[in-house]
């Protein structure tokens, strides 16, 4: 994980996914999945997830007492140029307390369920990975949904690790991503919108107790806020176990549909990912 | 220029890809250009950045707003249940026999619905802490308005709600700078926007990224262009997208390692390359033309 996005997150997960045998692999980033681009799986098993319902408004049988407007904590509902009240879905949440609470019975609640998910076969090992129907809400639950398949997954097969690539931000996906994760690799990028937002992910992964270990990402772009990044993790005792340079043969391997370690496995962002894989493996089996 | 307001969002379904950097060039170049009062809204309250690009920011107004979230009277409450039926968040948790009634504040969403279902008026709304919003004077004399969302919380959409409601009437330009994704963050922030900025760069994670964001602005019905970061890089299969589409392109911006590292350390509006100007220049002119 990493607060920031565009921090290398999918990157480094590609590139140890290279290197990790008899591992689960989830692509947490629900919202705006990329792992599947590197991964190529062949998808086993698909299922629907429900993104919840959205109230809908039968206008023949709504005598416009604004009563369902007046409720609407969302802001979701408002008169169409008939004067009739029509949901906004987009804003709606679903809470059907206008559904509740309309005299008529005119409102309704519609499921949807624009949200996949899926059970795949890749070169690396198997992969939960999941689509989400675009402006859709319910990430956070679709997350803890997958992971919950891919922790089965790697019961059955008794996997050693399950490598989550996480999503951006601090919010409802990614708590959904930190609860009852063992360890979280923190992926930073030495600049200052990535420092500033690794402090925040940080602050959060914190408070659920969980020992967190960093990598910095396109070092080389920036000495001194790499500098600034490493003092940081000192004071904070956050072991640095990877300094990756920034090197365009990240993104041909993208291009390329490979990871790094794949495409370029004797560069020095290979060789880095290599001693990155090992530390981890060797935290994991100091546990 | 009339005096039309516009709301303009900048947002991409990939992180990373220079909505920030393009959110707060537009502010900067729009007063510079053209003199015009526009107004910054960070609208990525679970990493706000904005304000690491200013040299200096006077703050106007802070204010920290809260989630009201019911809290449950248990002398008054009867364990009827009543609430728990309504709750389609699962958040309540009523066990009559050991007369225990509890909303978890992780999944309310404060929605009402259990305070209009109790029959006995045994609930009470008490604030907590969603964030922080902050409103600035930067350096131009244009104001600029920050969301900042409590660690730990889970409601990013709801601040973003209440940040909406700071933009302020009385500028010619809005521009709201979107989190990542394409989920509802991303709707709240673009909703009420009459244009919306999609930066992307050329690589295959940025074109996947931008063909679920262009499908999320069709289906919202929002007009949008697109600006190219990063260009260079990757592939020019974004080229082809855009031009298979019909989506129009907005400028480029060619990568550079010096353009990343002055951007990294917050130097970027003081030091951007002559052409760049002129690609800000006519970004402005594509988006007014809109107006």
């Amino acid at each position: 994980m990493s607060g920031k996005g565009g921090a290398g997150k999918t990157s480094v997960a590609a590139a140890i996914a290279s290197l990790a045998k008899n591992t689960v692999f989830c692509d947490n980033d629900v919202d705006a999945a990329d792992l599947h681009l590197i991964f190529h799986p062949k998808i086993k098993e698909k299922h629907e997830f429900s993104s919840g319902s959205k109230a809908l408004i039968d206008p023949e049988k709504c005598s416009v007492c604004g009563l369902c407007e007046e409720h609407c904590r969302f802001n979701a509902i408002h008169p169409n140029e008939q004067g009739i009240p029509e949901v906004n879905p987009f804003q709606c949440e679903g809470c059907r307390l206008c559904e509740r609470i309309c005299p008529e019975h005119a409102i309704a609640s519609v499921q949807f369920n624009n949200n996949m998910w899926f059970v795949s076969d890749t070169r690396f090992g198997p992969l939960v990975h999941a689509r989400m129907g675009a402006g859709e809400e319910n990430s956070g639950r679709l997350v803890t949904e997958i992971r919950k398949k891919a922790r089965e997954i790697a019961g059955e097969t008794s996997a050693r690790f399950i490598i989550n690539d996480g999503p951006p931000g601090i919010g409802c996906p990614v708590i959904a991503s930190v609860t009852g994760t063992g360890k979280v690799l923190l992926v930073i990028e030495p600049s200052l919108s990535g420092l500033h937002d690794a402090k925040r992910l940080l602050e959060l992964v914190e408070s659920f107790h969980i020992p967190v270990f960093a990598v910095i990402n396109k070092y080389d772009i920036n000495p001194e806020i790499t500098a600034q990044t490493e003092q940081f993790l000192q004071k904070k005792s956050i072991p640095l176990i990877g300094k990756i340079p920034f090197d365009t043969r990240l993104v041909d391997s993208m291009v390329a549909g490979k990871s790094l370690v794949e495409f370029a496995p004797d560069s020095e962002p290979g060789q880095e990912f290599k001693s990155l894989w090992e530390k981890l493996e060797k935290i994991h089996d100091l546990r | 220029m009339n005096s039309i307001k516009m709301q303009i969002a900048v947002a991409s379904g990939k992180g990373g890809t220079g909505k920030t950097t393009v959110a707060v060039s537009l502010f900067y170049f729009w007063k510079k250009f053209h003199n015009e009062k526009v107004h910054l809204v960070d609208c990525d309250v679970e990493e706000p950045n904005d304000a690491l690009f200013f040299s200096s920011l006077e703050t106007l107004e802070q204010k920290q707003v809260h989630q009201y979230i019911p809290e449950i009277d248990t002398s008054v409450c009867t364990f009827c249940k009543k609430c728990a039926e309504w709750c389609e968040f699962n958040a309540i948790t009523i066990v009559a026999n050991r007369q225990f009634a509890e909303v978890d504040t992780t999944l309310c969403h404060s929605c009402g619905a259990c305070l209009v279902a109790c029959p006995e008026n045994a609930f009470t709304e008490k604030p907590y802490p969603l964030g922080v919003i902050t409103r600035y004077l930067t350096e131009n004399g244009n104001e600029f308005t920050e969301g900042r969302l409590e660690v730990g919380s889970a409601m990013q959409t709801l601040l973003i709600k209440e940040l909406k409601k700071e933009v302020t009437p009385n500028v010619n330009y809005t521009i709201l700078d979107s989190p990542p994704g394409t989920s509802c963050p991303v709707v709240e922030t673009v909703s009420d926007a009459d244009y919306v900025i999609l930066v992307t760069e050329p690589t295959p994670f940025g074109l996947h990224d931008l063909k679920i964001t262009v499908e999320l602005m069709n289906e919202l019905q929002k007009p949008f262009g697109v600006v190219v970061n990063k260009a260079g890089l990757g592939s020019g299969d974004v080229y082809t997208f855009l031009k298979e589409n019909n989506i129009e392109l907005l400028g480029e911006i060619p990568f550079s390692r010096e353009l990343a590292r002055m951007y990294s350390s917050g130097e970027l509006l003081n030091n951007i390359p002559e052409e760049l100007k002129e690609t800000y220049r006519r970004i402005i002119e594509k988006v007014t033309c809109r107006k």
